[in-house]
């Protein structure tokens, strides 16, 4: 299979026909090549490394870069220059907050000449509380959230309070340990709190098909498997996903393991409900109290409704003793039917409809339950007293769906545990030999004081003896800040994934997490603290021939933001970011017939008013089956299976999203009208200056602003001279009270600058 | 000349376009600067032997046609019709709907021999059957899902759940593009959006720009192709030139090659919203195309699908999936059969006559097919006849770029339920599919989680008797 070795002797092709011949028995053993601790890197333990010393030895601000250093120096390369202080803060506030500095912030941080100046920034971005909602998209990614579930008809399922719980323990800086105890077992704590409860959601993201004859067990064993097959990515670095089916090829898990570690996930009940052919989407899920606000509410309309529903029955009584007066006087006249004349005069003149004079024709008692049905219906609706009650009732009846408590979906165990077999060839129906929850042999022992659930396996997974978590985990971090691992392949860190460029450095940081508790932000502090982050991207062509992906680290990062990003950086620099946090999901505008999906329970989109329309990109509703569209552009995934690294591609469709989404031109005119707010006597150059700035954060060069002026001014001669131009444009806008040549000129500048590559990069 | 220095005349976009150094040489060099930030460093030679079929046009009929009812003719059940089935063919099956001991039910239409050949039709699809000698029609696929979406995603992606890439990125990821003006891989869509989703035509894995673009038949052909209201074409030039412009100060200063691409992005784009609104008006068409599709320009059709296709296939596009959507047959098989086919039937015999007579059939690829079949099973009452989903052996067919045309392969049963010889899986027909662009589908692989993924998996044999 390994496509890029030579091709096997004749020799060994015969040997391997033997062995076919002779029934193809598979070693039990596999480690009998060798014991893959000592062979293979990521199985030992990280070591706290001594650090070198190195001769640039005054570059260094902590551990990460002499160790950094050392590589750089036997490339024979050196570090950049550090980073220019407005493009630095910038990169700081993207990748701490994943929002654009304010102006007066950067001005500050200009003026700020104290030695400590960068870090003070530090402390203030790692304690807002848009670092947990910057931090969460990436987590979400991983965790596979969405708000639909999928497959058919992809219905809606509500499970953002998971969202909203792990922004929350990203601000409040949960250790990772904690973090991912809550995550996968949160259930099986002695006496488990509602927002643990609410973060074993974790594993109810997995998708789920609830189309007509979907056999329940069938998808429950599909979403173990995902589960299983996600944990081992997040946590392992190691996909167990083709054990599903064999023993690894490569890496030291066989399928007995593989069936092991299901067992740990394999005791929840099923998901999928309905006996024949109709399925909803079921399994456990928690219902969360209600604000005080809205409890309140609840309890003063379910007042209403007990009263409503009292005078409704007390005037239908009445109503049904006119009833029995009206029929009694019709009867009389049944040759000549007239509509009633007490209630509903408008009817007096009118002909009764042929149904109800037979109806009426028949006796009372004679009359099957169905006709006095219809009779009673029909008297009923001529009485306007009873129709307006009703219509109230129902007014209410809909106000107390609405103010019903949230739910989200958790998990728990089953009672009675289930048996575990390994799935022969991976077929769910195809039982083999019977196994318990145990974790792979070649990692690290397990304690026998833990139980063998799936909290033992949380303490498993975070327990200082695992070679692999705290790396896999520092790794992923610095991909996002670097954009590239340490391993390159975040996702495997297996005998076929890349080695370490920097094996020290990761052990380095593996180490760092561990001494500091499993702190999040201590090592996100370590990394952006370091002269290595802080170093200018600029590429010189040398750095480019020696080191295109910038392995070294002889330069700072310099990636384009991610799609929520792009959104949210937009919305900042227009003025109209709306930074609400928490809650269901928001409907931003999108363009029409995206939902296109049919059948039962079909959402539809309806876009939001009001602020949520400008919130973060991270509230926006996930439909697996159409993902926000401009986000699928900026390589937003589906959310449909676990994403730990996004891909970063750039596309014409991604200039079409920037330059012609009306949501990019609304924002463009809201910075037009920014700019022009910054004060009535600037200049155009001060204009166009701070329109620049509020994009880049830095001063424009010579070059630039001349360039900018100059269209500005170009268009301003041309709009005046045309109006029509002019009111094409406008036409539908808010001018916030400018004159319409001028907002339009500034729209062109606008529009030019929420464009270019520097604004959607950090 | 410079847009730049130009600013108020406008000038054509082709004039534009020529003035502004885009020829193929500053793409080639922005293609090759582009980098990816994928985690792999997948490399591929591909074609991996002389191809026989340059692009693809996949038509997938989305719900599932009745294979009995269209193709697969079965006498021997028409003779045993609302009788019980055989307990024997029941043993192990499970049904989406089907519950009880179900009853067998036969074809109400007339199967008649067409062509030298004399592959079999039914009478709902007369103008299919007059190009009997192009189609190598596959008699005996085998899904391994009997449920839509995930069998959808099987068809496409090779396996049941989300997450792979379908055959179309795959394809494209192997052999890029022919027209750097449009996408490599185009979805048209008549109906709504199958239960897969978007997944049908994303990228899975594979990085983003191998996903599939659909090219909408109202609103913009592409999202966002057009500028905003009241923003003119001449503005346009403006805005991508000062954009230019200052990209450009940008890459001077910092030197990332990321910033060239953006900018041949830009002009790309641009260039797009040209050439894209081009490629969907058909009112150049003349009338014997218009009449051969049976396609009227200003309507929403399978049949302007079917005639958008040839136009994207004749540019370049390597590979064209069309999605329609209404095949679910459960109830009234016949009368919407008959429905569906009046919709189908003409256009898609139109295609295959209109890229012979261009001489792009020689090198185009037409697939046709669905997810699954349908039971010779009968569903709902005896009123309503209809038919359940079928996994077991259904009809699919390829004609065109390295079809042997004019042949059935595989048969079934009496009772059309399953194979009794050449049964055919997924991953066979997917092979074949690769193999006929030149591509040995053992070796298209990509790196992701410790692992060489493949379309196939770990299975697939090319359907060598198909190839002519």
């Amino acid at each position: 299979m390994p496509l890029d070795q030579t091709p096997l002797t004749r020799g060994q092709i015969d040997h391997l026909r033997r062995w076919i011949e002779q029934g193809a028995h598979w070693p039990t053993n596999l480690d009998n090549t060798g014991d893959p601790k000592s062979t293979h890197w990521a199985y030992a333990v990280p070591v706290r490394p001594a650090l070198p010393d190195a001769q640039h030895d005054d570059w260094p601000q902590n551990g990460i870069d002499s160790l950094v250093l050392a590589k750089l120096e036997n490339h024979a390369l050196a570090p950049s220059r550090k980073a220019k202080k407005s493009r630095l803060l910038r990169r700081l506030c993207f990748d701490l907050n994943g929002l654009p500095p304010r102006l007066s912030v950067v001005d500050e941080f200009l003026a700020d000449q104290r030695p400590d100046h960068v870090a003070r920034q530090v402390d203030r971005l790692l304690a807002s509380p848009a670092y947990g909602e910057k931090w969460t998209r990436t987590w979400l990614d991983a965790a596979r959230y969405a708000d639909s579930n999928g497959y058919q008809a992809d219905q809606f399922r509500s499970v953002w309070p998971f969202r909203d719980w792990v922004i929350d323990a990203l601000n409040a800086d949960m250790p990772f340990d904690q973090f991912t105890l809550e995550q996968l077992a949160g259930d099986l704590l002695p006496t488990p709190s509602l927002p643990q409860q609410i973060a074993t959601g974790f594993h109810r993201l997995t998708t789920c098909n609830v189309e007509a004859g979907v056999d329940p067990e069938e998808n429950r064993t599909n979403q173990v498997l995902e589960r299983v097959n996600t944990t081992g990515t997040l946590w392992l670095g190691t996909s167990l996903a083709c054990c599903q089916c064999h023993s690894h090829k490569y890496d030291p898990f066989t399928q007995q393991e593989y069936y092991q570690f299901f067992a740990f996930f394999n005791n929840t009940p099923l998901e999928v409900s309905g006996e024949g052919v109709q399925r909803e989407f079921d399994g456990p899920k928690l219902e969360l109290p209600l604000a005080r606000h809205r409890a309140q509410a609840l309890e003063h309309l379910q007042l209403s409704k007990t009263d409503l529903e009292k005078t409704l029955a007390e005037h239908s009584q009445t109503l049904e003793q006119q009833q029995a007066t009206w029929e009694a006087t019709l009867r009389k006249t049944l040759n000549t039917p007239v509509a009633p004349d007490k209630p509903g005069k408008t009817s007096v003149t009118q002909p009764l409809p042929t149904k109800i004079a037979d109806v009426l024709a028949i006796a009372r008692p004679e009359r099957n339950p169905q006709q006095s049905k219809q009779l009673r219906k029909f008297y009923f609706d001529q009485d306007k007293t009873i129709l307006k009650l009703r219509t109230q009732l129902q007014t209410v009846q809909q106000q107390i769906a609405a103010n019903q408590p949230d739910t989200t979906l958790v998990m728990i165990e089953q009672p009675s545990p289930r048996s575990n077999a390994v799935f022969v060839r991976g077929n769910f129906l195809d039982r083999g030999k019977e196994v318990v929850a145990t974790t792979p042999q070649v990692l690290h022992a397990w304690d026998p004081t833990w139980p063998r659930n799936r909290f033992g396996l949380a303490q498993w997974i975070t327990s200082p003896a695992n070679p692999l978590t705290a790396r896999v985990v520092v790794n992923r971090w610095w991909s996002e800040f670097f954009g590239r691992g340490i391993v390159k392949t975040v996702d495997d860190f297996g005998t076929q994934g890349a080695p370490p460029s920097h094996p020290q450095l990761l052990d380095f940081l593996a180490t760092e997490l561990l001494q500091a508790a499993y702190s999040q932000k201590h090592l996100h502090r370590a990394i952006v603290s370091s002269a290595t982050y802080q170093q200018s991207s600029r590429m010189s062509s040398r750095l480019l021939s020696e080191d295109p992906e910038n392995k070294f680290y002889a330069r700072g990062p310099r990636q384009r933001l991610p799609a929520e990003m792009i959104r949210d950086n937009a919305l900042a620099i227009s003025g109209l970011l709306v930074q609400k946090m928490h809650g269901a999901p928001i409907y931003p505008p999108q363009p029409q017939n995206i939902w296109r999906h049919v059948g039962r329970n079909a959402p539809k989109y309806e876009i939001s008013s009001g602020e949520d329309r400008y919130r973060r990109g991270l509230y926006v509703v996930w439909r697996r089956s159409a993902p926000y569209p401009s986000f699928t552009t900026f390589d937003a995934p589906d959310r449909t299976s676990c994403v730990v690294q996004r891909a970063s591609t750039n596309t014409p469709l991604q200039a079409l999203v920037l330059l012609n989404d009306s949501t990019y031109v609304e924002m463009a005119f809201a910075l037009a009208q920014r700019i022009l707010n910054s004060g009535t006597d600037t200049t155009t150059v001060e204009k166009a200056c701070f329109g620049f700035r509020l994009c880049l954060a830095r001063h424009p060069e010579e070059k630039e602003i001349h360039q900018l002026v100059h269209f500005f001014e170009q268009q301003r001669s041309r709009l005046r001279a045309d109006s029509d131009a002019v009111t094409e444009l406008t036409q539908h806008r808010k001018f916030g009270g400018f004159d319409p040549v001028e907002l339009s000129a500034w729209f062109f500048i606008a529009h030019t600058l929420l464009n270019l590559d520097e604004t959607i990069t950090k | 000349m410079h847009p730049l220095r130009t600013p108020i005349e406008t000038i054509s976009r082709r004039q534009w376009l020529q003035s502004s150094s885009l020829g193929l040489g500053s793409l080639a060099l922005a293609n090759l600067l582009a980098s990816e930030n994928s985690s792999n460093a997948n490399t591929i030679a591909v074609p991996h032997f002389a191809p026989r079929a340059k692009r693809v046009i996949f038509l997938h009929m989305v719900g599932a046609p009745s294979q009995l009812d269209l193709f697969d003719h079965k006498p021997t059940l028409l003779r045993h019709d609302r009788q019980l089935c055989p307990e024997s063919h029941l043993q192990g099956q499970r049904f989406a709907f089907l519950r009880g001991h179900p009853s067998l039910l036969g074809t109400q239409f007339r199967f008649r021999q067409h062509g030298d050949s004399g592959l079999e039709f039914s009478e709902v699809l007369p103008h299919l059957a007059t190009v009997a000698d192009d189609i190598a029609m596959v008699k005996t696929m085998q899904s391994e899902h009997f449920n839509h979406a995930p069998a959808q995603l099987f068809a496409q992606t090779g396996f049941g759940r989300f997450g792979r890439p379908p055959l179309g990125a795959w394809v494209s990821y192997g052999l890029g593009s022919e027209n750097t003006d449009v996408p490599s891989f185009i979805v048209l869509i008549t109906g709504s959006v199958a239960g897969a989703g978007n997944s049908l035509w994303g990228s899975g894995f594979l990085p983003t720009h191998h996903q599939g673009i659909e090219f909408r038949s109202q609103g913009d052909p592409v999202l966002f192709l057009s500028n905003p209201p009241g923003l003119r074409d001449a503005d346009r030039q403006q805005v991508i030139a000062n954009i230019k412009a200052l990209n450009e100060a940008q890459l001077a200063q910092i030197g990332d090659p990321e910033i060239a691409t953006r900018i041949s992005q830009y002009e790309l784009a641009y260039r797009m919203q040209t050439a894209v609104p081009e490629i969907m008006d058909l009112a150049d068409e003349p009338k014997h195309i218009h009449a051969l599709y049976g396609t009227q320009p200003e309507k929403v059709s399978f049949a302007n699908n079917c005639l958008l296709a040839r136009r994207l296939v004749e540019r370049g596009v390597r590979f064209v999936q069309l999605y329609d959507q209404g095949w679910d047959h459960h109830g009234r098989v016949f009368d919407n059969l008959k429905k569906k086919c009046k919709q189908v039937d003409q256009p898609i015999a139109g295609l295959l006559k209109d890229l012979k007579q261009r001489g792009l059939l020689e090198e185009t690829l037409v697939v046709w097919g669905a997810e699954f079949g349908r039971t010779p099973l009968l569903q709902s009452n005896g009123q309503f006849p209809g038919r359940d989903h079928h996994k077991e052996a259904f009809c699919i067919w390829m004609a065109g770029g390295g079809i042997q045309g004019g042949q059935a392969f595989g048969s079934t049963d009496e009772l059309g339920y399953f194979p009794v010889n050449n049964p055919c899986h997924v991953n066979d027909w997917h092979a074949t599919i690769l193999h006929l662009l030149g591509v040995d589908h053992t070796k298209l692989t990509y790196k992701f989680q410790g692992r060489q993924f493949r379309l196939t998996d770990v299975g697939g044999q090319v359907l060598q008797p198909l190839i002519s």
